[in-house]
Parts: structure tokens; sequence; C-alpha cells
């Protein structure tokens, strides 16, 4: 018989997973939360740093699950997790259970919760949104507007949020903001030729393929203005419009600018779901609460826990182009696992 | 020694709401490669002027770019227009021709023509 492999989380990770462990003849079951597959890439219209269409990516990954056989258990939580001897036994409510060999953990990422950071104003001034809440406007396709209703003819972009400040106990950089900043800028340049941009920025970390080369069209192309200042607090005119306060570090001097509208570029957390699989198996984590492979360099993808794997963001912040990778070196572990290659017990030497 | 107490301080903040954007807009039109800086300080660092005088080319066009015409003022006289600086831009940023539009636009506004 097929020997079984759980994936938690139906988002790239798990989707992609699932297809490559399948074609390889393992019965893969997707264990996920919500009603539909494809996680948050469901949210993002244009994707860095090509701008092709997020839902190309989605029609890709569920073309392989077409290719492939691949159960999918929609609006599932799980309960408990046991492990029998070598297997795992997957609790779900409703009394329903699964077994598995193996078990994928791909519970992803959430986005940084702006509200936390009250200095900038999320939630209390209506024209500061995040970047996940342009998204949503750019998805609408009309003409651009503040929330308060105007089109706006500056805007700012807040980089960092979330990320790489103590204050919120987030030490790491989320990858994926500053070029999304970029992106986002591009795009509401085209949509608004005579917008004033800037991006505040504490370092511009462009350090992918095409990155560097986005950030410079920006420059070129669209005008988009870099300010090397974090932003220290926003307040709101008797207009609603912005007042952004950053030391303009490359004259050494305070600077202050009104804007219509400013996004925050919210980085990446752990997700809810990751933390609470990690209580229900015992994984490591990192002090981030991001999962811990048993070693950084050699054995990604391999949790503490024997026969259970783990894949994406739930093991930190990467783009979409990582989470293949990653999911598919995660299928390379778990074959390894299942078929007991004796490459499995390689050892570090110190 | 800064003096506190019985005078009034201009404010050093940039408010950039203020900004006099008549020599940005005249650089940018005029030399777009302006656009392309990334304030890396190359320029600076290689600079003739720079090494024996409190000229900082770097400065200079962050003073444009926030539209602080006052604090440019005779600052672009100081260049010996060398061109090291352009040689040196991982960006291909015409700086010694920014300085000659520079001085041009101020010419300009001099005269009431920006």
């Amino acid at each position: 018989m097929n020997k079984k492999v759980v994936v938690i989380g139906g988002g790239i990770t798990g989707m992609e997973a699932s297809v490559q462990l399948s074609a390889l003849g393992y019965s893969v079951t997707i264990l996920e939360k919500e009603g539909q597959l494809g996680g948050h890439l469901k949210d993002w219209t244009v994707l860095f740093p090509n701008l092709r269409k997020g839902n190309e990516i989605v029609s890709f990954l569920e073309h392989g699950l077409e290719l492939q056989e691949v159960n999918i258990i929609y609006n599932s939580k799980i309960n408990e997790i046991k492990k029998i001897n070598k297997h795992y036994e997957i609790i779900l409510d409703k009394q329903k259970s699964i077994t598995a060999d193996a078990i994928l953990v791909a519970t992803g990422f959430d986005l940084f919760d702006a509200h936390r950071k009250e200095e900038f104003g999320y939630g209390i001034y209506e024209n500061v949104i995040t970047s996940y809440d342009l998204e949503k406007i750019f998805a609408q396709k009309g003409e651009i507007k503040t929330p308060s209703g105007i089109k706006p003819k500056r805007i700012g972009f807040i980089h960092c949020v979330g990320s790489r400040d103590e204050k919120v106990n987030n030490h790491y950089c989320s990858n994926v903001c500053c070029v999304t900043g970029v992106k986002q800028a591009m795009e509401l340049k085209t949509l608004i030729p005579d917008a004033e941009i800037f991006n505040f920025y504490m370092d511009m970390r462009m350090f992918d393929t095409h990155f560097e080369e986005l950030y410079l069209e920006s420059q070129k192309k669209y005008g988009i203005n870099f300010i090397r200042g974090r932003l220290s607090e926003a307040n709101e005119t008797i207009d609603k419009r912005i007042v952004i306060k950053v030391e303009d570090t490359l004259t050494s001097r305070p600077l202050k600018m009104t804007v219509d509208m400013m996004v925050l570029l919210v980085g990446m957390e752990p997700s809810k779901g990751t933390k609470e699989i990690a209580n229900l198996l015992n994984l490591k984590m990192r002090e981030s609460g991001f999962l811990k492979p048993e070693d950084d360099h050699t054995m990604s993808n391999v949790s503490n826990m024997a026969g259970v794997f783990f894949a994406g963001t739930c093991s930190g912040p990467m783009s979409i182009k990582y989470t293949f990778t990653d999911a598919r070196a995660a299928v390379t572990k778990i074959n390894c696992f299942l078929k007991e290659y004796e490459l499995q017990n390689r050892i570090l030497v110190n | 020694m800064s003096k506190f107490g019985f005078t009034i301080n201009k404010p050093r903040v940039i408010d950039y709401d203020l900004a006099d954007k008549r020599v940005l807009n005249y650089v940018l039109k005029n030399e777009p490669s302006f656009n392309l800086c990334i304030f890396c300080g190359s320029c600076t660092a290689t600079c003739s002027a720079g090494n024996f005088t409190d000229f900082n080319i770097r400065k200079l066009k962050m003073f444009i770019r926030r539209g602080l015409v006052e604090e440019i003022g005779t600052e672009a006289d100081k260049c010996m227009l060398c061109g090291k600086c352009f040689l040196v831009c991982p960006r291909g940023v015409n700086n010694r021709n920014i300085v000659l539009k520079v001085r041009e636009a101020l010419t300009k506004i001099e005269s009431h023509e920006l």
C-alpha cells in the first residue's frame, strides 16, 4: 500500500509539495483550514519582480492538482496529533481521524497587524493603509482614491512595519516588503502619473534576481523618491492628511511631510496555525516563532520530530520563488525518509 | 557652543511641504540621470574639491531633492568640474552636468526666468 503523507496547509507550499509527493507515488491529503486553496496568494493581484498576475501562479498550482491525485479536506480543524509507533494519527473535529507516515507542515505566515504600531496611526487615521489594503484597492480596478475619497497627489510608503523592530518583538527582516514597496509605488505612479511618491526606508534590501533592476527602473522610468529614514510617528491634519516625521538621515536633519495617503509595508509573522501545530507536535521554534530546522545549513525542512517536515513561510519570511523551491526541497527530504535511504542517517561531525 | 535661551533658533526640520522645487525640476528636466542617485557617496569620496574644502556633492544633491534652495546657495560654485564623480558613479549619474545645471537654474531664478 502507498505510504501516506498529510500536508497541513493548502497555500503555495502545500499545493506544490502535494503535487510533487503524489507524482512520486505517495497518497497525499491536504488539510486546509479555509474553504479554498491558495492561501495569501489569492489576495495579491500583481507580483514582483516581473509584474505577472497572481492568479497565473494559482492556475499553475491548480493544474498540478488536476494532473495528480490529491485528497483535499477543506474547512478542517486539527484537534490533536498522536504518535503511534512510526505513524501519526491526526484527529480532526467531528471525531474523524487520518493516519500519516509523514507530515508536512505548511502553515505559512500571517501579515503583521499594523494596529500594534499605534504611533503610525493605522485604524486611527483613515488615510493610513497597509500594503495589503492597497492590493485590495488595486484589485477593484477603478480610479485610485484615498479612504477619504480624494485622488492622492502625494503618497508615502513606510518600509519595515513590523520587521526589524524590537518594539514589536520582531527582530528579523521580512524579505519581501522592500520590493513590494517598489512594486506598489510603480503601480500607483502608473495609475496616478502626476502623483509624488516617497518610500521611507532603513535599508533597501534588493537582494534577489531582478530586484535591483526594478529599484533602478522605479527611479528611472517612474521617478519614485527614496528617503532614508524611519518613521517616528504620524499625525493627522484637520483635512485628514497625514504628517510623516522622519530623520532625513542623508542630510542629518529632521524632516516632515504631509501626504494624502500613507501605506505601511507590513511584514510577515509566523501564522496562528503555525504556532498551534508547533504546540500539538512539540516542534522547536526560533525566538521569532518560526519553525526551527534540525540544522540551519544541512537540515532545512527537517523538524525535531521524526517524520515531521516543514516548508515555506512557516519557517521564515520568503518570496513565492523560494516558497516553491522550499516545498520541492521538503519533498526530497520526505521521500528520503519514507524510502529509508541511507542518506537519511548522515550526521554532522564537529 | 550652541546658544540656547534668549535667541530664536531657525528650526532645523526640513518642512517638505514648503519645498522650492524650481532647481529640482530644472535639473530633472535637463539631466534626467539625477533620478538614478542612490546617495552612496562615492562621488563625494572621490571629489577633488571635496578633499580640500567642505564641498559635499552628495549633500548638494540632497538639498536639491528636498527643495532647500537657500542651502544650495553657493555650494555649486565650489565644484572644480573635474568629472571624477561621474567616473565612479555606480548608477551613471552625470554629477558634473548636474552642477552645471544647478548653476544655470540659480542664474535663471535670479533673473526671474524660473
